[in-house]
């Protein structure tokens, strides 16, 4: 069955039964493979995806469900947090072997577009759904904050 | 200066098939993706390289690319390798690129004797190797210069990418005598820097080499796309041992892309244009196992079976006095039996493989962790010279030791469905994440029964230690496997009347190695046991454990420091306890202070750690910092939650719903503290993982009087 997606901003037109989860289609059919398969039940949060804004899991929503509606993944994170997000990570170092790193940026980059200045206890809320088995998370919340501050600076000056 | 060192065999600074001169590089870039998206080869990688070495290339536009022979999974090797030979080298770190080596004999680990990324070694093995392929290259820029400016090299000078003559004032870049140096002879000796010299090892943060880790560019196994490529996934046997009776396949041959169900060595193997497809086709499968001996296995009955075991004298591991006879003849014998469950690696990336097999041999892309013995495995599956086998390495969605083995499991499946395929089509292999969990290939399961006595000054007079699990090497009942015993066999502390035995058991579960390998559950046992004795002894953990420690200034001093940036024995806000624990493990030491702190609820959370580590000179400060919270991290988790069961023969866990991990909000603060040491630098991927379950189940028993000697310690204790 054919179905339509916008993908970071561009029209997607795939012939897939409705079924498939959409993080199948992103992977196997758009070759969009920043988005990560970890666990398939909506668990781990390597395959976030901004759906029409908010944060969901990929593996776990049908295509069929999202025929029409804006994505988002992150080859297309573009906006001030985004950028402010990668750049603290890289500054940081904040990744290590990086697989679920596409994940946890997709819903750092929605905690920091809905609340500027998370606390620790905000972070942890909003980054529970994404395991790292690398244990990062001292890093990620570093890297929170210091896009936080970045993006702070940005809007003062 | 150091005097100059001979370049030894080990310093493999041979050139490849071809001379010195230009070499059309196809290597991956790491981070960068094909222009087609497909290979990871980026142009600018296959751009014209300047093979100087084995392991160092120049291009004329000024880069320098380093062959990195270990596999990047995290660890950072990619960087702390490459910051070794840009040291000697004296290139500026942005100049700097990496790419993986291919399997090779001249890539092996010199401590292992294969190549191998494994035993936190990366580092270790190559410190003498990477400086000197650094130098050599330097050398022959001075020459290169030497020659075009006619002047002696002695008045020449690098610095950050290039050759500088002070009297004339001339500069190049490397860039520019890339040709010229690199037609230069290999020198047959270097001088090395003085480590006084160094302006890059122990740069407190040098930006990693991994690339593409941000913005969803870094190929990963499971990123590979090749036209044509199809996706298999495996029916295994649901029970360990068991073996395949019958398949009806009619029904998943009938699914939308079904190219073929192909039954090989370790199941049955579905065929499908794309993952969903297969994994949908797989599902419609009807498959009849016989499930073998193995279907009677159980946690509880092996924990149980192997407490009998434990109460009898197993194979000897190490003995200095008679502990028997001291303990027989004590007052009053302490004894305490430590459990800790079959734990699987559960990295994020499940295991998977890429292969294409055609008239002209066999080409793979996957995170690839024992390139030769991988090598070796496939070429048999196919009946080929291992030279016919082209492995493309690449990054690692996290390994903890799974990638590494010696019989190639998943590779050799990906090889078996191949050769039963029988066309010359890409295939990837994907483990969903229920395959990965269920597959074995674990940390065993042990038990630990320890017994001790202490003399009339509350000092340890006997000590006497059984282990009894799985060897991991495949040993017989009573023989000695150091996987087992390391960590153990070497503790440090002195006692007169010691015993370490182990006893090995079989079983159709997959034993393997997991991050830090037999200390995993040693220092558990060991750290666990010594806080008791020193309870009882009614002495500081701190100082009971020093005091034993006379011969090992190394153990001391990280213990002290980790004591003393922890503020060990300071009052502690109300609700808050600390415990302790030390241990080395892949001659790294590393001592923790974990502090945990009362909830409302009555629960607790790990609130901080404190971590000294004596890794050697610290080549990446901060790499060895991410590794100790890392490692802390995953320690944590078989702490506190993970744990695979074992029940008539299956796995119970298959995802992370059952197989539970810590997430950001277990995770502490982590103030890692490195002691300064002018040693050859060791690893650290490994060491910061063992100690943290001993130090937070004493500071558990310091908050609750409870000892906790079985892992995990459990949800509920948690907040």
């Amino acid at each position: 069955m054919p179905v339509s997606l916008t993908v970071n901003g561009q029209l997607q037109s795939v012939d897939v039964d409705s079924d498939t989860p959409l993080l199948w289609v992103l992977r196997d059919h758009l070759h969009l493979t920043g988005t990560k398969y970890g666990c398939g039940i909506a668990q781990c949060g390597a395959c976030t995806v901004h759906l029409n804004g908010q944060p969901v899991r990929a593996c776990s929503i049908p295509v069929g469900a999202v025929d029409g509606q804006q994505l988002s993944t992150i080859e297309g994170a573009a906006s001030p947090a985004a950028r402010a997000l990668q750049e603290a990570w890289e500054d940081l170092a904040v990744y290590q072997c990086g697989y679920c790193q596409s994940g946890q940026l997709m819903s750092a980059i929605h905690l920091l577009e809905q609340n500027p200045n998370p606390d620790d206890a905000a972070i942890d809320q909003a980054m529970g759904g994404n395991i790292c088995r690398c244990a990062t998370y001292g890093r990620i919340r570093a890297g929170i904050k210091r896009a936080a501050s970045a993006l702070a600076g940005e809007v003062k000056a | 200066m150091n005097a100059p060192e001979s370049l030894s065999r080990r310093l493999f600074l041979v050139r490849g098939a071809q001379a010195a001169g230009l070499t059309l590089g196809v290597a991956l870039a790491p981070g960068l993706r094909a222009a087609d998206g497909h290979t990871g080869a980026t142009p600018k990688a296959a751009e014209a390289r300047l093979e100087a070495s084995a392991f160092v290339a120049l291009t004329p536009d000024n880069r320098v690319v380093i062959t990195i022979k270990h596999m990047e999974m995290g660890q950072g090797t990619y960087t702390g390798l490459a910051t070794i030979v840009a040291e000697e080298l004296d290139a500026a770190w942005n100049q700097v690129e990496v790419v993986a080596a291919p399997a090779d004999e001249r890539y092996k680990n010199t401590l292992i004797g294969m190549q191998i990324t494994g035993g936190s070694t990366a580092i270790a093995n190559s410190w003498t190797q990477m400086r000197e392929a650094g130098a050599a290259v330097r050398q022959m820029l001075l020459a290169a210069a030497s020659a075009e400016w006619q002047v002696p090299v002695a008045e020449l000078r690098t610095r950050s990418g290039e050759v500088l003559h002070g009297p004339s004032g001339r500069r190049a870049t490397y860039g520019e005598l890339s040709v010229a140096a690199t037609a230069q002879p290999l020198p047959t000796a270097v001088t090395l820097k003085d480590p006084g010299d160094f302006t890059l090892v122990g740069k407190q943060r040098l930006r990693r080499k991994d690339l593409g880790k941000t913005d969803g560019s870094a190929l990963f196994t499971q990123d590979v796309h090749w036209p044509g490529m199809l996706t298999a996934v495996v029916a295994h046997p649901p029970v360990f041992g068991g073996k395949l009776k019958s398949v009806d396949d009619a029904a998943a041959r009938a699914m939308p892309g079904v190219v073929a169900v192909l039954e090989i060595p370790t199941g049955v193997a579905v065929l499908a244009e794309t993952f969903w497809q297969a994994d949908q086709a797989r599902k419609a499968l009807r498959l009849e196992w016989d499930e073998g001996e193995g279907a009677t296995l159980s946690s509880s009955g092996l924990i149980a079976e192997y407490r009998a075991l434990a109460r009898q004298p197993g194979a000897l591991a190490r003995g200095e006095g008679d502990a028997e006879g001291v303990l027989a003849g004590a007052k009053r014998v302490l004894s305490a039996e430590y459990v800790v469950p079959f734990l699987a690696h559960a990295a994020m990336e499940p295991m998977n493989c890429v292969l294409h097999h055609t008239a002209g041999g066999v080409e793979l892309w996957y995170g690839c962790q024992s390139q030769t013995l991988d090598q070796k495995n496939v070429a048999a599956v196919f009946g080929l010279p291992p030279e016919k086998v082209k492995i493309n390495t690449l990054y690692a969605g996290g390994s903890f030791g799974r990638r590494a083995s010696f019989d190639g499991d998943y590779v050799v499946e990906t090889a078996q469905i191949a050769k039963a395929y029988g066309k010359p089509v890409p295939i990837k292999l994907v483990w969903t994440r229920e395959d990965d969990t269920r597959a074995g290939r674990y940390r065993p399961l042990y038990v630990h029964r320890v017994e001790a006595t202490l003399d009339d000054n509350g000092a340890v007079s006997a000590w006497r230690q059984r282990v009894v699990g799985q060897s991991i090497m495949g040993l017989a009942e009573r023989e000695v496997d150091r996987t087992t015993v390391e960590g153990l066999r070497n503790m440090p502390y002195a006692i007169p009347n010691l015993r370490i035995e182990s006893l090995n058991t079989r079983l159709p579960v997959s034993p393997h190695w997991w991050r830090s390998v037999g200390s995993t559950h040693n220092a558990f046992a060991i750290e666990s046991f010594i806080d008791e004795l020193a309870r009882e002894a009614g002495r500081d953990p701190v100082e009971f454990r020093l005091a034993m420690l006379g011969d090992h200034p190394r153990h001391r001093a990280v213990l002290q420091l980790a004591a003393d940036k922890s503020g060990w024995g300071k009052p502690l806000p109300e609700g808050h306890y600390q415990g302790v624990a030390l241990h080395e493990s892949f001659s790294s030491y590393v001592a923790q202070v974990a502090e945990v702190a009362r909830q409302p609820d009555g629960r607790f959370k790990v609130v901080k750690v404190t971590c000294a580590v004596d890794c050697g000179i610290a080549v990446n400060p901060d790499v060895i910092r991410a590794q100790m919270e890392g490692g802390i991290g995953f320690g944590l988790s078989p702490l506190m939650y993970s744990a695979i069961t074992l029940d008539k023969g299956r796995a119970v866990e298959g995802n992370f719903d059952g197989y539970r991990v810590i997430r950001i909000g277990d995770m502490p603060e982590v103030a890692v503290h490195i002691l300064p040491s002018a040693e050859p630098p060791t690893g650290v991927g490994e060491p910061g993982t063992p100690v943290i379950a001993p130090a937070v189940a004493n500071a558990l028993f310091a908050a609750t009087g409870k000892r906790f000697r079985e892992l995990p310690v459990g949800p509920d204790l948690f907040a």
